[in-house]
C-alpha cells in the first residue's frame, strides 16, 4: 500500500469525522431556526475581529491548556478523571482562601503560596479518587463525578458563608461572592487592558515541563506503563496502583492551579460559575490535542476561540449558551470514532482493496513497485 | 414534626423518586451486561425529559390533550433508543473507548435537550403530567398502603419491571445472548451469536428505558423541565448498576436506598432541622461514593465490560 494513500486515507477519516461532527451541530442550529453557515460564520471568525477579541480567546485558553495538561497525564496513565470541575472549585477555594488569610504578607511570598494552595486543594480533591480506584478499587469515572457534584456544594456553601464578602451581609444584598483578594496577588495583565494575564506563560512553561515529566522521566515513563497496560507494567516492576494514585494527584493539581490561576488573573474574587465548563471542555482539548502537550497547546486556543465564538453568537443572535455542549459532545463522538479507523491497519487495507477495484484509482493505492509485479 | 410522620413522609415519597433511578439504571443494567458500558446514561435521561415533556407542553386542551403524557413517554423511549443506537455506532461499529465516548453522549444530549429548551419553552413552565392513580383497596392498608400503593402508574409499571428484568435477562434466550457476549463474546461468536447485533439490542432496549426514566422525571416527579433537571441522575444510575452488582434486585435496593437518602435530605430540610443546605444536598452523592468503595464489585461484573468485540482480531 502506498504512503500517498495512507495519507488520503487519514485525511478521509479525519474530514469524515468533521464533516459528521458539523452536521450533527448544524442539524440542531437549523432545528431552532438559525443558520448554521452564519453561526458557524461568528463563532470563527467573531473572536478575531480585534485585539480584545484575540485577548479573550488566550485568556479562555489558559485555564483549559491547564486543566488539559492533567487530563492528558490521567488519561495517558489509564484513569480517566472528569472531575476537573470540581477540582478546579477546590482549588479556587483554597487560593483565595490563602490569599485572603494572609492579606499582609509580601507579593513574592502570598502569590506563589496562594498558587500553590490552589494547586494542593485540587490535587487533594483528584487524590481522593485517584486512592479509591487503586484501593478500594472504586470506578474512577464515577467517583469523579460524584466529587464534582460535591465540590459544587462545597463550593456554594463557601460562598455564601464562611467566605462570603462582609460588604455583601451588610448592604443585604447578599450575592454569594468572596472579598476581593489583596491587590499583591493579582497576575500581572500582559496587555494593559485587556484580561490577558502572565498565567499564559506559566501554563505554556508548564506544557514543556509536562512533556519532558511524561516522556523524559523514570515516573512519566511508569505512568504511561501503567496506562498503555496494566498486567505487562506490574509484570515490569512498576507499581501501577502508585503510579494511578500519583496521577491523579497531577491531574487534580493541574485542575487546581487552572482554578488559581483564573480566580488571581482575570476575576480577583472567588465568583458563583467562575468555571463555566472549563473542566469537561478541557476533556475535549485533551482529545483533540492527541493527549500531548504540543497539541494541546493549539486545541486549547481552538477551543477558547470557540467557547468566546460561542459567546458572541449567543450575544448577537441569541444561540442558547448550551449549543456549546452540543458542539463539543460531537467533537467527541467524531474524535473517539476517528482514531479508532486511524489506527486500524485492518479498516485501511479494507479501504484500499474498496478504492483498488474503482478503475483509474488502481495507481492510487498500490506503490510503484507493486503496480510492475 | 415527630419523627415517625417524618418517617413515613420519607418513605412514601422515596418510593416514587426512585422510579426514574430505578428504570434508567435496569436499562444500564442490559446494557452492561451486554458488555457496553454506557456512561451517556445522563444525556439520554435529559432528551427524554424534555421530549416526554413537550407534548403536555405544547397541546393543552383539545382532544389531544389527556393522551400528551402517553405520547410524551413513546416520545422519550423512541429518542432514547435511538441514542442508544448513536452509542452502539460509536462503540460497537467503531470500537470507541467506551467512558471517553459516554461523556460525549452525556454532552450531546444535556446540551440538545438545554438548547431545544431555551429555545422552544425559555422559562420554567409546568405541565398537568400524570396523575397519582391509587390503588382501591390495597391504598387504604394503614401506613403501608400510603407508602405503597397510592402512586402514579408509572410507579407500578416500574417495580413490575424489575421482575420482567430478571425474568428477560435470566430465563430467555435472548437474555442468555446478552449475558453471553458481555461475558465471553468469543465464545458466543463461535456458537453463532452476532455479537454486535445483541449489543445493539441491549443497547436499543436499555436507551430507552433510560428516556422512559428521563420522561418520568418530567412528567411525574418534577411535573416542569429545566436544564439541570437530571441533576447527575444519569451518572447515579451507572453507579447503581455496579452498587446492585448487575443485577434487577440489587439495583432496585440501591435506587430505594439512595432516593430515601435524598427524601432524607428534603426532609431535613422541611423539617427546619439546623444543618447547612449545601451539606444535605451533598448527603446523596456521597453515599455513592462510600457504598461503592465498600462493596468491591469489580471483579463481579460482566467480564467483557468494556472491552469492544472485534471479529478480526486474534486474541
Amino acid at each position: 500500500m502506498s504512503r500517498r494513500f495512507a495519507l488520503l486515507y487519514s485525511t478521509a477519516v479525519v474530514a469524515a469525522a468533521a464533516l459528521a461532527a458539523a452536521a450533527t451541530v448544524g442539524l440542531v442550529l437549523e432545528v431552532i431556526g438559525f443558520s448554521p453557515w452564519t453561526t458557524f460564520g461568528v463563532i470563527l471568525t467573531g473572536p478575531l475581529q480585534d485585539v480584545f477579541g484575540v485577548t479573550e480567546v488566550l485568556v479562555r485558553a489558559v485555564p483549559l491548556t491547564l486543566v488539559a495538561l492533567g487530563v492528558a497525564i490521567s488519561f495517558r496513565s489509564g484513569i480517566l478523571n472528569i472531575g476537573a470541575e470540581g477540582q478546579i472549585l477546590i482549588g479556587i477555594l483554597c487560593s483565595a482562601g490563602v490569599a485572603l488569610s494572609f492579606p499582609g504578607l509580601p507579593r513574592a511570598i502570598l502569590l506563589p503560596l496562594s498558587l500553590l494552595a490552589g494547586t494542593c486543594g485540587g490535587a487533594l480533591w483528584g487524590g481522593i479518587a485517584g486512592v479509591l480506584r487503586a484501593r478500594f478499587d472504586v470506578n474512577e469515572i464515577l467517583s469523579t463525578v460524584m466529587l464534582n457534584y460535591i465540590a459544587a456544594q462545597l463550593y456554594t456553601f463557601m460562598l455564601r458563608g464562611p467566605l462570603i464578602d462582609p460588604a455583601e451581609l451588610m448592604t443585604g444584598s447578599g450575592t454569594p461572592q468572596s472579598m476581593r483578594l489583596p491587590r499583591a496577588v493579582w497576575l500581572d495583565r500582559l496587555v494593559p487592558g485587556t484580561r490577558l494575564h502572565t498565567g499564559l506563560v506559566l501554563a505554556l512553561v508548564l506544557a514543556a515541563l509536562v512533556w519532558v515529566l511524561m516522556w523524559r522521566t523514570t515516573l512519566g515513563y511508569r505512568m504511561r506503563a501503567a496506562g498503555a497496560g496494566a498486567k505487562a507494567a506490574r509484570y515490569a516492576g512498576v507499581h501501577v496502583e502508585r503510579a494511578l494514585v500519583v496521577a491523579m494527584l497531577f491531574a487534580g493539581g493541574f485542575a487546581g492551579l487552572a482554578g488559581a490561576v483564573e480566580v488571581l488573573g482575570v476575576h480577583h474574587r472567588a465568583i458563583e460559575a467562575i468555571s463555566s465548563g472549563y473542566g469537561f471542555a478541557a476533556i475535549v482539548v485533551a482529545l483533540f490535542g492527541g493527549l500531548h502537550p504540543a497539541g494541546i497547546v493549539p486545541a486549547a486556543i481552538f477551543f477558547g476561540q470557540l467557547l468566546v465564538g460561542a459567546d458572541m453568537t449567543q450575544r448577537s443572535v441569541g444561540v442558547p449558551a448550551n449549543m456549546i455542549l452540543v458542539l463539543q459532545g460531537a467533537i467527541i463522538l467524531a474524535i473517539v470514532s476517528a482514531k479508532m479507523y486511524l489506527n486500524n491497519p485492518y479498516a485501511r487495507q479494507r479501504a484500499a482493496r474498496l478504492v483498488s477495484h474503482i478503475p483509474g484509482l488502481r495507481s492510487v493505492v498500490s506503490t510503484a513497485e507493486e503496480a510492475r509485479s | 414534626m415527630n419523627a415517625g410522620r417524618m418517617a413515613y413522609d420519607i418513605l412514601s415519597l422515596g418510593v416514587p423518586f426512585s422510579v426514574a433511578l430505578l428504570l434508567a439504571a435496569l436499562g444500564e443494567m442490559f446494557n452492561q451486561r451486554a458488555g457496553v458500558f454506557n456512561l451517556g446514561c445522563e444525556g439520554i435521561m435529559s432528551m427524554g425529559a424534555l421530549l416526554g415533556f413537550l407534548p403536555g407542553y405544547l397541546v393543552r386542551s383539545g382532544a389531544l390533550a389527556p393522551y400528551t403524557s402517553l405520547l410524551g413517554f413513546a416520545l422519550a423511549a423512541a429518542v432514547g433508543a435511538l441514542l442508544g443506537l448513536l452509542f452502539g455506532l460509536v462503540t460497537v461499529t467503531f470500537r470507541a473507548p467506551q467512558g471517553i465516548a459516554g461523556i460525549g453522549l452525556q454532552m450531546l444530549g444535556v446540551g440538545v435537550a438545554g438548547t431545544l429548551f431555551r429555545h422552544f419553552i425559555g422559562g420554567v413552565t409546568g405541565v398537568e403530567g400524570v396523575a397519582a392513580w391509587p390503588i382501591p383497596l390495597l391504598s387504604r392498608i394503614p401506613l403501608l398502603g400510603g407508602i405503597l400503593f397510592n402512586h402514579n402508574p408509572i410507579v407500578y409499571l416500574a417495580f413490575l419491571a424489575v421482575p420482567a428484568s430478571w425474568f428477560l435477562l435470566n430465563r430467555t434466550p435472548w437474555g442468555l445472548r446478552v449475558r453471553a457476549v458481555g461475558t465471553h463474546p468469543r465464545a458466543a461468536d463461535t456458537m453463532g451469536i452476532d455479537v454486535n447485533r445483541v449489543r445493539y439490542q441491549a443497547l436499543l432496549l436499555g436507551g430507552a428505558m433510560g428516556g422512559l426514566g428521563g420522561a418520568y422525571l418530567s412528567l411525574c416527579q418534577a411535573k416542569m423541565f429545566a436544564d439541570d433537571l437530571v441533576a447527575g441522575r444519569g451518572f447515579i444510575a451507572v453507579a447503581l448498576v455496579y452498587f446492585g452488582r448487575w443485577s434487577p434486585w440489587g439495583i432496585t435496593g440501591g435506587a430505594l436506598l439512595f432516593s430515601l437518602a435524598q427524601t432524607f435530605q428534603l426532609a431535613i430540610q422541611v423539617g427546619g432541622i439546623k444543618f447547612p443546605y449545601e451539606f444535605a444536598v451533598m448527603l446523596p452523592y456521597a453515599l455513592v461514593i462510600l457504598v461503592l468503595a465498600l462493596t468491591r464489585t469489580r471483579s463481579l461484573g460482566p467480564s467483557a465490560l468494556g472491552k469492544p468485540f472485534n471479529r478480526e482480531m486474534r486474541v
